[in-house]
């Protein structure tokens, strides 16, 4: 009982009437239900919701004929709200919230024929590299289940791995999409700032998050991006720019495209197999007629500190609402006051206290221009860099994750070695910019690893380009985790 | 540049004060926990601190400045019995939250 159908296989054999969304929805919770027990992939699951609204697909084929996504299971971070079903951010403090409205990427699947099958699990308030931070308890690997998903977005990452849904969304604040991706052997792409609705995703850090696709494949994700993108009044920071035809940039040609490899910083505290994975990946391209060339981005030593500032600032200001008034966790107290900081005290788990200590402290009189406006302003040097380099490459190539998945526990008592693991996503995000991780090999050990590209601003569309090129030549996106096997 | 910025001095006292700004209640292990912890990690953001950023421009974010303003339109918004639906305490018939006496 298993499908290892793409989504685009599954909504053409459901448009065309070969295969029932009923069908495709039974088979993939079945195979929830079997993989669940090991994984621990979802907070929620809403199997009963999931097979009405396959039933309402199959009822109106002509509805659905052109629906990008008919009949698709779609797994959900559950920090994206969902009207009506559970949405926690895997936080005891909004263990028992039920959204009263939908975030815009939902309704937008909805629209496209998707089926939410359940609300994945991930780091509290999406703040982790590791699942572990999960109020409710980390996802495993499904390549090695004693080791971690990566996070944020690990829960989603694990579900698309192990072929429970062809597709998840996931959110990306400093390489929450990208990282487990790379760890979990799949695709998994942050769009550009602004590119995707931000209206109902938990904030995070509002200057960097996004929600993106985890798929199998780079059409997926083009398919997937498509249907996400675009303009929404209720998001201000969403991007009038035209959505291209994604799909249209996948022909496989990439002669004329350079990529740019910033060697210097990839010299050191890269795992050796990754460094050779990243580096066969290049080949690949290169075979196929793309030119490779040497760049230097001189601030992006700086990125993690960066990243670490600004996004601590952010979430300590976002995660006010957080007070036990209007929605989630209240522990009774006397005055509002005790009120309050009694119900942060017991509502958030250690790692979303540290961020909103650190944030806190960075925007605290007297300490706000020595850190805050000083990680502003390196922010622009970081921008800058990247400008540069866009000025002679296409894309910029380098590993993803500087290992490849650790073990669950490995690196949970030192949070600031748990923050290096973002050493080469977080700029990405810094600097507004899109990019995607690909799967470009695996450890001896049968550990997946991951390629990331970046791209400049709103070129999603070279990045699938060059990401299908790699795909067509390679098949690591094929294989899947040996204990959670998949055959048709 | 202050002085006082020094993070390897973080002291517990400065701990339960940024606690107290962020509504946090931390109990005695978490401040000695996090008195440790935020100083590693601003000793190590301290790399930045050392970067010549003289005449530029901080950046809070990326590519947002023409996208700012719609029309004023009155919408339909979100029910108010489905907005009380998740609070903890309320007040239904006058559309309220309720929380703890803030004046005496």
């Amino acid at each position: 009982m298993s499908d290892p159908a793409s989504a685009r296989d599954t909504r053409d054999r459901v448009r065309s009437r070969t295969r029932s969304a009923v069908d495709v929805c039974q088979v993939a919770l079945a195979r929830l239900e079997a993989v669940e027990p090991r994984l621990h992939a979802f907070n929620t699951v809403i199997a009963d919701q999931a097979l009405a609204r396959a039933e309402a697909i199959d009822r109106e084929p002509d509805r659905w004929r052109n629906a990008p996504l008919a009949g698709v299971p779609v797994a959900v971070k559950d920090n994206i709200c969902t009207c009506g079903v559970r949405t926690t951010a895997s936080s005891k403090i909004l263990e028992t919230f039920v959204p009263p409205y939908s975030a815009t990427a939902i309704t937008r699947l909805e629209a496209a024929g998707a089926v939410i099958i359940g609300k994945t699990n991930c780091d509290e308030f999406a703040m982790g590299s590791s699942n572990e931070n999960s109020a409710f308890g980390p996802t495993r690997n499904p390549w090695a289940v004693d080791r971690t998903p990566g996070g944020s977005s690990g829960g989603s990452a694990a579900a698309v791995a192990a072929r429970v849904a062809p597709i998840a969304l996931g959110s990306d604040t400093g390489g929450s999409i990208r990282q487990p991706a790379a760890l979990c052997g799949i695709v998994g792409l942050k769009p550009t700032y602004g590119r995707v609705s931000r209206y109902g995703l938990m904030a995070f850090g509002s200057s960097l998050d996004q929600i993106g696709p985890l798929t199998t494949t780079v059409g997926d994700a083009a398919i997937l991006l498509a249907v996400l993108a675009g303009r929404d009044p209720a998001d201000s920071t969403s991007a009038v720019d035209a959505v291209p035809d994604y799909s249209a940039a996948l022909t496989g040609d990439v002669r004329g495209t350079t990529i740019g490899v910033p060697r210097r910083l990839l010299e050191q505290g890269v795992d050796p197999d990754v460094a050779r994975a990243v580096n066969g990946a290049l080949d690949v391209l290169g075979s196929r007629g793309a030119t490779i060339a040497d760049i230097e981005l001189p601030h992006a030593s700086y990125a993690i500190p960066v990243y670490y500032l600004v996004a601590t600032a952010e979430a300590s200001s976002n995660l006010a609402r957080y007070d036990g008034v209007r929605y989630g966790l209240r522990k009774s107290a006397e005055t509002l006051g005790a009120m309050y900081s009694m119900t942060r005290e017991a509502g958030f788990g250690p790692e979303v206290k540290r961020r909103i200590m650190l944030g806190t402290y960075v925007l605290s009189a007297g300490y706000y221009d020595a850190y805050y406006l000083k990680a502003q302003q390196v922010r622009t040097l970081i921008l800058r860099d990247y400008e540069k380099a866009f000025e002679r490459v296409d894309v910029i190539a380098m590993p993803t994750s500087p290992t490849p998945a650790f073990k669950l526990g490995e690196r949970a008592s030192d949070p600031l070695q748990m923050y290096l693991a973002d050493v080469f996503t977080v700029s990405a995000n810094l600097a507004g910019l899109p990019a995607i991780s690909v799967p470009c090999g695996f450890t001896p050990g049968g550990l997946p690893i991951g390629l990331q590209l970046t791209g400049r601003r709103f070129d999603e569309a070279m990045l699938f380009r060059v990401a299908d090129a790699h795909e067509r030549d390679t098949a690591w996106w094929s294989a899947q985790p040996p204990d959670f096997p998949a055959h048709a | 540049m202050l002085a006082s910025a020094m993070p390897s001095e973080i002291t517990r006292e400065r701990i339960a004060a940024i606690a107290a700004l962020a509504s946090l209640e931390l109990d005695p292990a978490e401040v000695e926990l996090f008195a440790r912890q935020l100083g590693d990690v601003l000793a190590y953001a301290d790399e930045v601190r050392k970067v010549d950023t003289t005449g530029v421009p901080p950046t809070a974010a990326v590519g947002t400045e023409s996208r700012l303003e719609r029309d004023d339109e009155i919408l339909p918004c979100l029910d108010v019995r489905d907005v009380l639906a998740n609070a903890p305490d309320v007040l239904p018939a006058a559309g309220l939250f309720r929380v703890p006496r803030v004046l005496g």
